[in-house]
């Protein structure tokens, strides 16, 4: 295959074919999707995971394959030019406990799993580039910098990669999160956000009087109804989640322990701080009157930012997404993107195929779109390789 | 013999293996070729994924297995379709030597995969692994590579969760341990130093396949252990321990299936052997019980546990791979 293109219209030529040309990479890549989706790979404990990408990265002969303190997995597909460098990005942590059976089943449409779409199949992407490239014959001038990165969901908070991004030493041209789905996301703002949690203890001192009356889950609920009671605008689009709510030992027991997860997010960040500062002034109060200890914690938050609509990384992925058959599906994003961008790095977030059940222990992954996701994704590395995607001096 | 010895010497963990690369040179430089045989019967969840996984690490990648075929003994579920999709060659068991008639069961996919699969050795693995990987087929294979004397490698799975002391009970599942291992105690003690006689993974040399009969259900994995033993001693036997093998449970009621079909093989070759006198007709039927509220009922399986003979008194066979 071609390498150098004297415009984007060259790439999108050739596109059609390319899906057909990548499903030779089929076996390789389900191969890599099995033995690291089925190493359990819970947030904080990414470690064997990572360590099997590395392994086939040196397999596969690249160069500067390591880990870092972060725990961070990356390798470097050489290009011709060694001043030029694009990055890749997959999250190798999972939402799954390394107790939960991750055994895949292969099925000839499908792929069942936890965790397969998110992210095993952004990583096992990841692992198969350099066949892929070798496959396609491709030899691009930058390097690609293939990065795992840990520490990335909930309580991590994107710790594996912002530790990368302190302290890589390298320049890069531009940024592509992998996620294993869905195919035809494209994200390139991020909004602000924070996730909280509120826990609420009451000591335990047994009073028949007041039976009935103080409970753990009754001071909760008066905070959850007075966080609901909040205004809301809906511009700048903002929202609060209420994710998740624990409490209390049984029946008849009173209730001495709960606690809240919730996540609020807006396109303003000066929206983001004003709800943070009434959450913390109603668990003030919520504290005196039912004399209830609570505490809470801000376990993750990002600033708001994004690239342009009309920059030439979003433009020319629009129109890879469009080449291809795929109706851009646009959205903000909280993951690796926003750091990115944060850092003034122009980046963008796709998705590799169709995904369902996400989340759950049946997550399940479509194959055959799989090479659509690889093809946009080739030709996106040959986009951005051929400078098209730089914004005009 | 000693027996101990043999346990230290042809007792292997895969990871001795881990080496692939070095294993495909030393397959080159003896220029052998190995085939995968995968038998299956509606494994339509498991067979796809053990497929794409020795495909792509052990022809793709690192190429130590020639070919890889599904010997299907008519799956009515989409087994055939997906091992096709993921690019194994797939034969129906009763349109292999069809002149010899077809009959159900695993050896009979065991048996027709030594006339059908071309390779000096062939790997048998089953099709309802559900943790599979490479290591299932090139663990099994390497011992045959690096020690010649080796002929046939039975594999064996190991690994507790969880075990605070240093000694723990091992061994093979519910049929190995109340029936084949208190059997080759009484009639072949050597064979005893097999951790799990029963597994369904091995690996073999073509001379020995074609010079063995294969009983076509149960009995197969018992009634080879005992002539390859026979014929060429326990220093052509190797086991390897592939760690944990994930795979569906069987209740009890099929067990006691498996070891009436193993029981009957078992008799006929200490039979032919010579190892105990001549038997009386046994019978086919295996009775098992049911009950109807208060009242007992019995049910009868037929198992009948016949034998395919050596491939090699086949003519079909030995015109196919030139033996005079």
């Amino acid at each position: 295959m071609m390498s150098t293109f004297g415009s984007i219209d060259e790439i999108l030529e050739k596109l059609p074919s390319l899906p057909v040309e990548l499903a030779g990479i089929q076996e390789t890549l389900i191969a890599n999707l099995i033995m690291l989706s089925e190493i359990p790979a819970p947030t904080f404990k990414e470690a064997e995971r990572v360590k099997l990408l590395l392994q086939r990265m040196v397999e596969c002969g690249l160069q500067n394959v390591s880990t870092d303190e972060a725990g961070n997995g990356v390798g470097i597909i050489r290009g011709k030019d060694p001043a030029r460098n694009i990055l890749l990005v997959a999250h190798a942590d999972s939402v799954y406990s390394g107790a939960a059976d991750h055994t895949l089943s292969v099925l000839s449409d499908d792929i069942i799993g936890p965790g397969v779409a998110d992210n095993s199949l952004g990583m096992a992407v990841l692992a198969t580039l350099p066949n892929i490239i070798e496959m396609l014959g491709i030899q691009l001038e930058a390097n690609l910098v293939l990065l795992s990165t840990t520490k990335g969901l909930g309580r991590g908070n994107l710790d594996g990669l912002r530790f990368f991004m302190d302290n890589n030493k390298l320049p890069f041209e531009a940024g592509i999160c992998i996620e294993g789905a869905q195919l035809g996301r494209l994200s390139y703002t991020a909004e602000g956000m924070f996730r909280g949690e509120i826990e609420c203890k009451i000591p335990e001192v047994l009073d028949w009087q007041k039976a009935g009356q103080n409970s753990a889950i009754i001071a909760l609920n008066d905070v959850i109804n007075r966080i609901l009671e909040i205004p809301i605008p809906r511009r700048p689009r903002t929202s609060v989640v209420l994710g998740a709510i624990r409490g209390g030992k049984s029946y008849n027991v009173m209730a001495t322990h709960s606690s809240l997860r919730f996540e609020v997010r807006s396109e303003d960040s000066a929206m983001v701080d004003s709800i943070r500062e009434r959450i913390d002034d109603i668990i003030a109060d919520a504290a005196s009157t039912h004399n209830a200890g609570f505490e809470f914690t801000v376990v993750s938050s990002r600033a708001p930012g994004g690239i342009d609509i009309s920059h030439p990384l979003v433009k020319s992925s629009r129109k890879i997404m469009e080449q291809l058959g795929l109706q851009p599906y646009i959205r903000p994003s909280m993951s690796e993107v926003s750091e990115l961008i944060a850092r003034g790095l122009p980046a963008v977030t796709i998705g590799i195929t169709e995904a369902s059940n996400l989340h759950d222990l049946n997550e399940t992954i479509s194959i055959k779109p799989i090479y659509t996701g690889l093809a946009q994704l080739i030709a996106m590395l040959q986009t951005i390789d051929g400078g098209f995607c730089n914004e005009p001096e | 013999m000693n027996l101990n010895d043999w346990i230290k010497n042809n007792t292997i963990h895969h990871s001795q293996f881990w080496d692939i690369k070095k294993l495909v040179e030393e397959k080159q430089k003896q220029n052998l070729k190995i085939s995968l045989c995968l038998p299956t019967l509606n494994e339509e969840k498991t067979i796809g994924k053990e497929i794409v996984m020795f495909k792509s690490e052990l022809m793709d990648r690192y190429p130590l297995l020639d070919e890889i075929a599904v010997i299907d003994s008519g799956s009515t579920d989409t087994t055939r379709e997906i091992a096709a999709t993921f690019g194994a060659d797939v034969y129906l068991s009763s349109e292999i030597l069809p002149q010899y008639g077809e009959k159900k069961g695993k050896g009979e996919n065991l048996w027709k995969a030594v006339y059908e699969l071309t390779g000096d050795i062939i790997v048998y693995v089953d099709a309802d692994i559900k943790n599979i990987h490479p290591r299932f087929a090139y663990g099994l294979v390497a011992p045959l590579i690096y020690r010649p004397e080796v002929h046939y490698v039975k594999a064996f799975y190991d690994r507790p969760l969880a075990f605070s002391q240093g000694v723990r009970p091992s061994g093979g599942g519910r049929v190995t341990e109340i029936l084949t291992r208190p059997l080759f105690s009484l009639f072949f003690p050597d064979l005893t130093g097999l951790v799990q006689p029963l597994s369904g993974e091995y690996a073999v040399r073509r001379e020995v396949l074609e010079k063995i009969p294969f009983p076509i259900g149960y009995g197969v994995e018992t009634s080879h252990l005992i002539d390859v033993y026979e014929k060429w001693g326990m220093e052509a036997i190797a086991q390897v321990d592939l760690d944990q093998r994930v795979h569906r449970n069987q209740e009890t009621r099929d067990l006691g299936k498996m070891a009436f079909g193993i029981l009957r093989a078992f008799l006929f070759r200490a039979e032919a052997l010579g190892v105990i006198g001549k038997l009386p007709d046994l019978s086919t039927e295996l009775k098992q019980f049911q009950a109807h509220d208060e009242e007992f009922e019995q049910v009868t399986h037929t198992i009948v546990e016949e034998e395919r003979p050596p491939m090699i008194e086949l003519p079909e066979y030995r015109k196919k791979f030139g033996i005079q």
